[in-house]
């Protein structure tokens, strides 16, 4: 591991993506993803790489589809209203079988909503995004330093299974800074000959990329090798982090990201006040890990979800613990991110 | 010291952030968890510019807090939003050239200092935010003045010695003032 | 036996989807042509469109991808950024260039991107069933416009050729038609010209192709011909617009 430097959670995982070998950025401005798309601006061009603003979000993330279809590691970010725009590109890509990363530095919504950090993105995030019947694997960090972590990994997934990888942020991660650690190595690209344009390895391998599948039988043949494939990721890739779950808690609590390191500061503070919370946190948001949130539920009074919106993971939660015990939610809308203060008084009337 | 909260407000430009950057380049060198959280957005154009710093000895759950262990307060409108929101016992520092009492002076331990009069007199009124950190330093122990005096000269002894010197002179200046 | 001339390599021995009478397949043996003589056919990328010829990638003899519906020039320009050493072409109609992809085509083409574009303008979207484009001539007819276009309310044609050579960087710019054997012989020399200077390394090289669409005109292939240049014609002059590195080469000869 290198040296610790004090980075924004944006400037990390550019730096990161760098590192890892992405020599490809397409972007369009937006708040509050700018040091981003600034820290590639500047960066790319030193090491050989190619930084380009596009002219929108959609043309960026068809620019990413043109670089991922010649089989180069390549790198989007946005924020939410942004990402919106780029959902059409990315059902292409995952149509295609592409590996690209699209990371969302996302913020308040619905419509032009706010510059504030929300985790109102996490509908549309794990549930595909775009048209059609495919998913993204999405990753939610909850520090700076996995912020960075995530560039390779989101790499990594995304050759593995030939994937569009989402890194779901927020606007308070990739403003603040944290230590951050760079590791001395990264995950060397997969061989991308096999499928990639530009490859041809003889005459006659002739390579095309294509989501155009107009015989319904066809298309339904390359559908459920797709989910085949989200079969695989769902095998292999699912994370998640515990917290406080050896004590002989009757409550639990589910976050993820922001809220996640909010909710964990009052665990912290509950459990000085000798009141036991367990926590879980999804790491990665699709595929979701439903197991690990049921275990964790079992022999609790109560779970408690806590999202930087009006409830949406709270819906994949209910699916997981299935009726087992009563599932309550703690939200905020508006990209007001709560306190600990106000998370451990709002825990403390749910279990009363 | 096991977590410390500290909050630093101005107008933009006084180098409220900037003040929050040093504590935090300096736990981090000390090994200490960080987190620097800047207020971003409309408010950085007129109104307060702050950031929000915790220096701990535990990872930092929560970066963003209702209570401050400390608040540096640059200018009037920050006194007023961000004094209240200071704990009971807490520490107030206030740049006195251009703040007034905080309401709950009795409550805190006050220690109003003339940032701008004393970075005057060093001949750099920009360093009011370095007179300010020697304040903070000599008042907290939050992060060692040898760490922040470190990283400042990793930054600067280079590029621009001269105003490295006026920075540490700023600082000593500041100590010297809460002493 | 002896060929004396054959089917070109650089189209793959697939039976064309297009209708009876359409223009998409002579367009596609001059590309083809061009690449074989070139001899580019295997480090040359297309990008097929959303249209009629959104099959396209059964067609051409080089790797091609499909891509979203004007986005062609986006996907390219990522194409050319990542694989500088290939020849990227773009092959596009009226709706997909001129209408949903506006905003690609004007910043690819102001970008001065080392790409080709192929633009084939038959005034009409051919796949969907014969509404109006961009490029539908004032009261032509078209399922979206039943009473015929109506240029107050739904603008006026739009000339691609003219707007793009307005833009100081693009390197070449020109209209062809693929209405007779001359015109055909003409726009074969654009073609190839286009992917020289892509090859070159010159920058944006735009070819409009005049065309027809005897299904959704209802007319013979004839008559189409001869409606489009009677009636396209006047509105698209055929023409080169630019030729910066021809008119750079002259300047520094007269130098």
């Amino acid at each position: 591991m290198g040296k610790k430097v004090l980075m924004k959670g944006n400037e990390a995982v550019a730096e990161a993506a760098i590192l890892a070998g992405c020599r490809h950025y397409f972007a369009y401005p937006i708040t509050p993803q700018s040091e981003l798309i600034e820290y590639m601006a500047k960066k790319m061009p030193l090491v050989g790489g190619t930084f380009l603003q596009a002219e929108s979000e959609v043309a960026a993330i068809n620019m990413v589809l043109g670089a991922a279809a010649c089989g180069v590691r390549v790198m989007t970010s946005s924020s939410s209203p942004g990402i919106s725009l780029k959902q059409e590109g990315i059902s292409y890509i995952a149509a295609s079988r592409l590996p690209a990363v699209i990371v969302n530095v996302s913020r308040g919504g619905p419509g032009l909503g706010n510059i504030a950090p929300m985790q109102c993105d996490y509908f549309q995030a794990t549930r595909g995004g775009g048209h059609g019947d495919y998913y993204t694997p999405v990753l939610s960090p909850s520090t700076v330093q996995e912020f960075a972590d995530m560039a390779p990994l989101a790499f990594e997934i995304a050759e593995r299974y030939l994937t569009p990888v989402l890194i779901l942020g927020d606007g308070m991660l990739g403003q603040m800074m944290e230590p951050v650690e760079f590791p001395d190595s990264y995950p060397p690209q997969l061989d991308p000959s096999s499928w990639a344009l530009g490859a041809r390895r003889t005459p006659d391998d002739r390579h095309i990329i294509n989501s155009l599948f107009i015989d319904p039988y066809v298309l339904k043949e390359k559908t459920e090798i797709l989910f085949e494939v989200y079969d695989e990721i769902k095998k292999n890739e699912i994370r998640y982090e515990t917290y406080n779950m050896d004590s002989n808690a009757k409550t639990l609590v589910v976050a993820h990201g922001t809220a996640a390191r909010v909710a964990k500061s009052a665990v912290d503070a509950l459990k000085e006040e000798g009141v036991e919370v367990a926590l879980i946190r999804p790491i990665t948001l699709w595929p979701y890990p439903y197991d690990a949130v049921a275990e964790a539920a079992k022999g609790k009074d109560k779970v408690i979800t806590i999202e930087l919106n009006m409830g949406q993971m709270v819906e994949d939660v209910k699916l997981a613990v299935c009726g087992e015990c009563p599932v309550d939610f703690i939200g905020k809308a508006g990209g007001v991110v709560f306190t600990p203060e106000e998370i451990v008084s709002l825990i403390r009337e749910k279990i009363s | 010291m096991a977590t410390i909260r500290i909050l630093c407000a101005g107008f933009g430009g006084q180098g409220a952030l900037l003040i929050g950057k040093l504590v935090a380049e300096a736990g981090m060198a000390e090994g200490k968890h960080v987190t620097w959280l800047p207020s971003y957005g409309p408010e950085m154009r007129g109104g307060t510019a702050n950031v929000m710093v915790v220096v701990s000895d535990k990872p930092v759950g929560s970066p963003i807090f209702s209570k401050l262990d400390v608040l540096v307060a640059l200018n009037q409108p920050s006194l007023d939003k961000f004094a209240p929101d200071t704990k009971d016992g807490g520490i107030i520092i206030t740049n006195s050239d251009l703040c007034g009492e905080p309401a709950n002076a009795d409550k805190v331990k006050l220690s109003p200092v003339p940032l701008t009069k004393i970075a005057e007199e060093i001949g750099n009124v920009k360093a009011a935010n370095m007179v300010g950190v020697g304040a903070l330093l000599a008042l907290t122990n939050c992060v060692a003045r040898k760490s922040v005096e470190d990283y400042l000269s990793g930054m600067m002894k280079e590029k621009n010695p001269a105003l490295l010197d006026t920075n540490l002179l700023a600082i000593e200046k500041g100590a010297a003032y809460v002493a | 036996m002896t060929v004396v001339k054959g089917r070109t390599k650089g189209l793959t021995d697939t039976r064309l989807t297009y209708c009876p009478g359409c223009l998409h397949g002579v367009a596609h043996r001059i590309i083809g042509e061009s690449m074989e003589e070139l001899g580019i056919i295997e480090k040359t990328i297309g990008i097929a469109p959303v249209g009629c010829s959104v099959f396209a990638y059964n067609f051409f003899n080089c790797d091609v991808i499909q891509v979203p519906h004007g986005r062609a020039p986006a996907v390219a320009t990522g194409m050319r950024r990542a694989r500088p050493d290939r020849i990227v072409f773009t092959y596009q109609g009226d709706g997909d260039l001129a209408a949903i992809g506006t905003a690609e085509t004007i910043h690819a083409a102001n970008r001065n991107e080392n790409i080709t574009m192929f633009f084939v303008n038959n005034a009409t979207y051919g796949m969907t069933g014969g509404q109006m484009a961009p490029t539908t001539l004032p009261n032509m007819k078209a399922t979206t416009a039943p009473y015929g276009r109506d240029i107050e309310d739904t603008g006026y044609p739009m000339r691609l050729c003219e707007i793009l050579s307005q833009l100081e960087m693009t390197n070449y710019i020109e209209r062809v038609s693929l209405l007779s054997p001359k015109d055909i012989l003409k726009a074969k020399k654009a073609v190839k010209k286009a992917l020289q200077y892509n090859m070159e390394g010159k920058g944006l090289s735009f070819v409009e192709m005049i065309s027809t669409c005897p299904t959704n005109w209802g007319m013979d292939p004839l008559k189409a011909r001869e409606w489009a240049r009677e009636s396209m014609l006047p509105v698209f002059p055929l023409g080169v617009f630019k030729d910066r590195a021809a008119d750079e080469a002259k300047a520094k000869e007269a130098k």
